[in-house]
C-alpha cells in the first residue's frame, strides 16, 4: 500500500452509477464479491431501469448498484451513499441528492463533454461551476487512462477498450477500500476466456485502476473496514432469487418429489427460472410457456402427475394465473406460486420493489377460495421461506402464495450455509389404496389437517376424475346440492385457518418489555425497519418489533400481541394492506407508514415516524 | 396388457365405463364419440391407470368423467397446457385431451398451437360442432359467416377458423378427421393417433342436434361426399379427384384425369396437407376423412428427459450440499 496512510472506518455505502450499458451491475456484483471474501458484514441494492439500453447519457439510462459494507451486522443497503462513482453526468446529476454534504465523489472527468452535460440537463458544468464544493469530488480521467493502459493489445477495439473502464473503477475502489482482487482477477479469466485479449484488457484495466489509487496523489488516504463478527460458520454471498431457486431445489430434496416450474419471463422474477434451468442434474424441469396461464397450468398438471409443481411471475403475470389458483383450490392440489412483487398497476416499475400485490393474492380469485401466503423478508430468508412454502402446500394439498419482490429477488447479502441434516424433511405420502371400502374417494380428508388424499395417476384402482365443478364432499363427484356447497366452502376455509395451528407463534422483539409502541412489519421491509428500530432504540426510546412472514392464516398469538401495546405502526410499500386486515380482523387502530416510491424504506425516515408515534 | 404378476389382462369397453351418468343432451354426437372411445381404449394395451383425460370446459370438456381413468375437468382452454405439464413431468402415461372449437380455438388458441409445436405426447381430439353448446347457442369460431344465433341475430360477420389448417400452419405432426357416427373410420384415426409420437390432434366432425342440428349432414349423411384419405391411393372420391395445381392449390379434377395427387402424409413438407385442409363442404362439396399429415419430429418431453439424463451421466446426480457451497464461500470462526 506503500506509504500513503490507512483509516479504519466501520462502514461504508458505495454507490456505483453509469449508463445502463456501462456495467454498473457487474462491477456492483464484483465489489460486492471481493467484500464478502474478506468478510465483512454487506447488503447490496441493485437500482436499475428496465430499459436495457437506454438512450446513452441520458437520466433514465442511469443504472446503479449500492452496496453497504461494515464491521459489525447490518440490515439495509444503507440509506444515503457515502461514495458515489459516477461515470456520467447522468449519473451524477440523478445520484447526486441522495449524497450528503461531505460525501465522496468519484467522477469519470472524459464523459463530462458538452454532448453529455447537456443530456443530462445540465446547463453548467458541474466539475467547473462550484456547485460540488461541499463534497470529496475526484476527478478521475477513467477513460483516457483505461485506453492508454490497454494500448498495444491486440484484437481489442477501441471500443471495446473504453468498455473496459468500469474494472478501472472497480480497481480504483478495490485499492482504496482495500478489497482482495484475486477472485476478480479469476473471475475475469472465467468470464471472457473464450475471448483472451478482451480478458487481458479488462485485468490491465483492473490493475492500473488499482495503480492509480496507490500512485495518485488525489487519493491520499486508503481505508480498511475489518471483518465483521458473524456467527462462526460457512458462508456465501446471496441473491433472493437465487435462493428461492436453492430453496425449491431443496424442497423438491427434501420432499422427494420431482421440482417442475413453469414460468414465463418477466421481470424481476426471470431470474429464478434461469437459475433452476442450470439444475437438470437435479432432475429439475423448467418449461417456459407460451404464457403465464400456461406456466400455471402446467405446473399444476405436472402437480397431479405427483410433482412439485411450482410457477413464478410478478404482479402483471400473477393476475393471468388467478382462474388456475381458484382451480388448484378446488382440485386441492399442492401447488407454489411465487410472486415477486413489483410496482404496479399494470406495468409500472418493472424493475422496482412495492408491496402492493398482498391484497390480491389473497382475495383475486372468484368467490371463497382461500389460499395460504408466505412472505420472504430478506434476500437468504428465502431459501427457507420455500421450502416452507412447499411443506404447507404439500402437507395441506393447496396452492401456497410466496411473496418476494424486487428488493429481495436483486439484493445480496452474505448467508450462513444451512447444515443439510438440520432442514426439515417434508415428505408426504400417495394414496395407494381404497379408503372407503373397496372404493377411492378422492375427497375423503384427513381429519387432522383436513387434506384430502393425492393418488396419482399410475396407482391402480384408485382411477378418479377430479374438475372445477363443486365436488360431493367425500365422493368427489359433481353435485350441486346446497348443503353440501355450503360444506364444503366451509371446509375449504377452515383447513386453510387450520394451518395457523402448524406455524410459529410470532415474536416479538422488545428488549425489555416496556414499549407501548409495536412496529408491525412483512416482506422485505425487514431490514429497514431493524434498522429503524436500532436507531430508535439508540435515541433512548423503547420501542417493540414484530414481523410477519404468515400472511394467511396468521401465527395464533398475533391478536395477542397487538392488544398488548398501546400504539401499533405498520410500515409497508402499498396504501396500506396489511393494516386494513390488521384492522378488519382484530379491531386495533394500528397506523400505517405508506410509502411507494419503487424503492425501500429509508430507515431514517422511518426512525423519525416511529419516533414521533411514540412521542404522540 | 398384463397385471403386475404378468398375467395377461383382457380389458374391454366396460372397464372404461365410469360410474358417472352421461348428461349429454339425447342425440347428441358426442354419445358416438365416447362410445367409440370406450371401445377402442383396451386395444392400446395400457393399464387404465397409466391414462390420463384432460378437458377444458364445455359439453366435450365433461367427457373425463365417464371414462374409468384419470381424469380432470380443469379450465376453458387450458387443457393443453396442463396436459404438457402431467405428460412431460410423467412420460409413463398415456395423456388425452378433449376440447371443443370454443375451447380449443377461441379461448385456448394459445396453448393449442404452441402444444402442437412442441409435439408433447398427448393426444387432442377436438369435438368441432361449429357452436358454443354448454353456453346455449352463441356462434363459435368455426361457425360459418352470416350464422344467425343468439349472439349473431344478424349473422356472423366472423371469417371463421379451418381447425386442421391452423394446426398444420402450427407445426403440428399428426393432423386428422373423423366423423362422430363413423365408427370405423374413427377408431382408424384414433388407431393412427394412439401410435404417433407427439402430439396428434384428431378433429371430430360432431352434431350439436340441440343449438346446430345438421351442421354436417352434407358428410355425415351423405357418405358419398366424403372425401377418405389413403396413404399411396390416389386421393378421389365418387368420380372427381385431387391434383396439386401450379400455384400449390388443390385442384378438383376427374378422377381419370392425369396427375392425381397420390396421398402422402409423411411428407416431410407440409403445404400439400395444408392443400388439403382448404378442401371443405363450401368450396368444393366434399370433406377430406382420415391423416393428413403424420411425420417424425423429436418429441418434447423426450427430448426434456434426455437432457435431464445427459446432465446426470456427465455431473452426476445433484447433492443438495454440494449445490449449497459451490461458488465463492468464506469460513468465519
Amino acid at each position: 500500500m506503500g506509504a500513503k496512510p490507512v483509516e479504519r472506518i466501520d462502514h461504508v455505502i458505495v454507490r456505483f452509477a453509469g449508463d445502463s450499458g456501462d456495467g454498473m451491475q457487474l462491477t456492483g456484483d464484483r465489489f460486492t464479491s471481493e467484500t464478502a471474501l474478506l468478510g465483512n458484514d454487506l447488503a447490496t441494492f441493485p437500482d436499475f431501469p428496465a430499459e436495457i439500453r437506454a438512450p446513452a447519457g441520458s437520466l433514465p439510462g442511469v443504472s446503479g448498484f449500492q452496496v453497504h459494507f461494515a464491521d459489525h451486522d447490518i440490515l439495509t443497503p444503507g440509506d444515503r451513499p457515502s461514495v458515489l462513482v459516477a461515470m456520467n453526468p447522468a449519473a451524477l446529476k440523478a445520484n447526486l441528492e441522495d449524497v450528503p454534504a461531505g460525501g465522496t465523489l468519484i467522477v469519470n472527468t472524459d464523459a463530462f463533454n458538452e454532448r453529455n452535460l447537456q443530456k443530462a440537463g445540465y446547463e453548467t458544468n458541474p466539475l467547473e461551476d462550484g456547485s460540488l464544493t461541499s463534497y470529496h469530488l475526484h476527478e478521475v480521467a477513467l477513460t483516457a487512462m483505461t485506453i492508454e493502459a490497454l494500448k498495444g493489445i491486440e484484437g481489442v477495439t477501441s471500443r471495446e477498450a473504453e468498455r473496459s473502464k468500469n474494472f478501472f473503477a472497480l480497481g480504483l475502489m478495490s485499492w482504496l477500500y482495500h478489497r482482495p482482487v484475486e477472485g476478480t482477477l479469476e473471475f475475469i479469466q472465467t468470464k471472457f476466456g473464450k475471448r483472451p485479449e478482451i480478458a487481458e484488457a479488462n485485468t490491465r484495466a483492473f490493475r492500473a485502476g488499482y495503480n492509480y489509487g496507490e500512485t495518485s496523489e488525489d487519493f491520499a488516504v486508503s481505508y480498511e473496514v475489518a471483518p465483521a463478527k458473524l456467527a462462526p460458520g460457512r458462508y456465501r454471498q446471496i441473491t433472493g432469487n437465487t435462493a428461492l431457486s436453492y430453496g425449491l431445489i431443496a424442497a423438491s430434496k427434501l420432499s422427494k418429489l420431482p421440482l417442475f416450474l413453469g414460468a414465463y419471463p418477466i421481470t424481476p422474477a426471470s431470474s429464478i427460472l434461469e437459475e433452476l434451468a442450470r439444475f437438470k442434474n437435479f432432475g429439475v424441469i423448467t418449461f417456459q410457456a407460451e404464457d403465464e396461464i400456461a406456466a400455471a397450468g402446467a405446473a399444476l398438471g405436472a402437480a397431479f402427475g405427483g410433482a412439485l409443481g411450482v410457477t413464478t411471475s410478478a404482479g402483471p403475470g400473477v393476475v393471468l394465473k388467478a382462474e388456475t389458483i381458484g382451480l388448484g383450490v378446488a382440485l386441492e392440489l399442492p401447488l407454489l406460486m411465487l410472486n415477486i412483487q413489483r410496482a404496479g398497476p399494470s406495468t409500472g416499475m418493472p424493475t422496482k420493489p412495492e408491496q402492493a400485490d398482498l391484497l390480491m393474492v389473497l382475495f383475486g380469485r372468484n368467490s371463497e377460495s382461500p389460499v395460504p401466503v408466505i412472505a420472504a423478508s430478506t434476500p437468504s430468508q428465502c431459501f427457507h421461506a420455500a421450502i416452507e412454502a412447499a411443506r404447507i402446500a404439500l402437507k395441506y394439498r393447496t396452492p401456497v402464495y410466496l411473496l418476494s419482490d424486487a428488493y429481495l429477488a436483486n439484493g445480496s447479502e452474505p448467508w450462513l450455509i444451512p447444515d443439510v441434516s438440520t432442514l426439515p424433511d417434508i415428505s408426504t405420502e400417495f394414496a395407494t389404496k381404497p379408503n372407503e371400502g373397496d372404493e377411492f374417494h378422492p375427497y375423503k380428508r384427513d381429519p387432522e389437517t383436513l387434506a384430502r388424499p393425492w393418488a396419482v395417476p399410475g396407482t391402480p384402482g384408485l382411477e378418479h376424475r377430479i374438475g372445477g365443478l363443486e365436488k360431493a364432499d367425500g365422493t368427489g363427484s359433481i353435485s350441486y346440492d346446497p348443503d353440501n356447497h355450503d360444506l364444503m366452502v366451509r371446509l375449504r376455509a377452515r383447513k386453510i385457518a387450520g394451518i395457523a395451528a402448524d406455524i410459529p407463534l410470532l415474536e416479538v422483539d422488545d428488549p425489555d418489555g416496556e414499549a407501548t409502541t409495536l412496529v408491525l412489519g412483512w416482506g422485505s421491509t425487514y431490514g429497514p425497519i431493524g434498522a429503524a428500530v436500532r436507531n430508535v432504540r439508540a435515541e433512548g426510546r423503547k420501542v417493540a418489533r414484530a414481523h410477519l412472514h404468515y400472511l394467511n392464516p396468521f401465527p395464533r398469538n398475533l391478536g395477542e400481541v397487538l392488544r398488548r401495546y398501546d400504539k401499533v405502526l405498520i410500515p409497508e410499500m402499498n396504501l396500506g394492506q396489511l393494516a386494513l386486515l390488521i384492522r378488519a380482523e382484530f379491531l386495533v387502530d394500528a397506523i400505517g407508514y405508506n410509502e411507494v416510491r419503487g424503492r425501500p424504506f429509508q430507515s431514517s425516515d422511518l426512525a423519525d415516524a416511529i419516533a414521533a408515534l411514540i412521542e404522540a | 396388457m398384463s397385471d403386475s404378476n404378468g398375467n395377461l389382462i383382457q380389458l374391454t369397453a366396460k372397464d372404461f365405463k365410469s360410474d358417472q351418468e352421461v348428461r349429454w343432451c339425447p342425440g347428441c354426437g358426442d354419445y358416438a364419440i365416447l362410445n367409440a372411445v370406450q371401445g377402442f381404449m383396451p386395444e392400446l394395451g395400457i393399464a387404465k391407470e397409466n391414462i390420463v383425460f384432460v378437458s377444458g370446459i364445455g359439453c366435450a370438456a365433461r367427457f373425463p368423467y365417464y371414462m374409468q381413468t384419470y381424469g380432470m375437468h380443469s379450465i376453458h382452454g387450458r387443457a393443453p397446457a396442463i396436459a404438457t405439464g402431467l405428460a412431460t413431468s410423467r412420460r409413463d402415461l398415456s395423456v388425452w385431451v378433449v376440447t371443443g372449437d370454443g375451447d380449443a380455438l377461441s379461448i385456448g388458441g394459445n396453448h393449442l398451437i404452441h402444444a402442437l409445436r412442441r409435439n408433447v405426447n398427448l393426444k387432442i381430439l377436438l369435438f368441432n360442432n361449429r357452436i358454443y353448446g354448454l353456453t346455449k347457442g352463441q356462434y363459435s369460431p368455426t361457425s360459418e359467416r352470416g350464422k344467425v344465433t343468439k349472439s349473431t341475430p344478424y349473422g356472423s360477420i366472423d371469417q371463421p377458423f379451418n381447425p386442421l389448417s391452423i394446426a398444420i400452419g402450427a407445426e403440428a405432426t399428426f393432423v386428422a378427421r373423423a366423423i362422430d357416427t363413423d365408427k370405423k373410420e374413427l377408431v382408424e384415426v384414433l388407431r393412427a393417433a394412439a401410435e404417433h409420437k407427439g402430439t396428434a390432434i384428431v378433429e371430430i366432425l360432431q352434431n350439436c342436434n340441440i343449438y346446430n342440428d345438421g351442421a354436417f349432414d352434407s358428410v355425415r349423411e351423405h357418405k358419398e361426399n366424403r372425401l377418405y384419405l389413403r396413404a399411396g391411393e390416389p386421393v378421389t372420391w365418387g368420380d372427381k379427384g385431387v391434383r396439386i395445381g401450379p400455384d400449390g392449390s388443390a385442384e378438383i379434377v376427374s378422377a381419370d384425369a392425369e396427375g392425381l395427387l397420390v396421398h402422402d402424409p409423411g411428407h416431410p413438407e407440409p403445404s400439400v396437407a395444408f392443400a388439403l385442409s382448404r378442401l371443405t363442404w363450401d368450396t368444393v362439396g366434399a370433406v377430406p376423412m382420415g391423416v393428413f399429415r403424420d411425420v417424425e419430429r423429436p418429441v418434447y418431453d423426450e427430448a426434456v428427459a434426455e437432457q435431464i439424463r445427459a446432465a446426470k451421466e456427465k455431473q452426476g446426480d445433484g447433492e443438495l450440499e454440494a449445490l449449497l457451497h459451490a461458488g465463492d464461500t468464506w469460513t468465519i470462526s
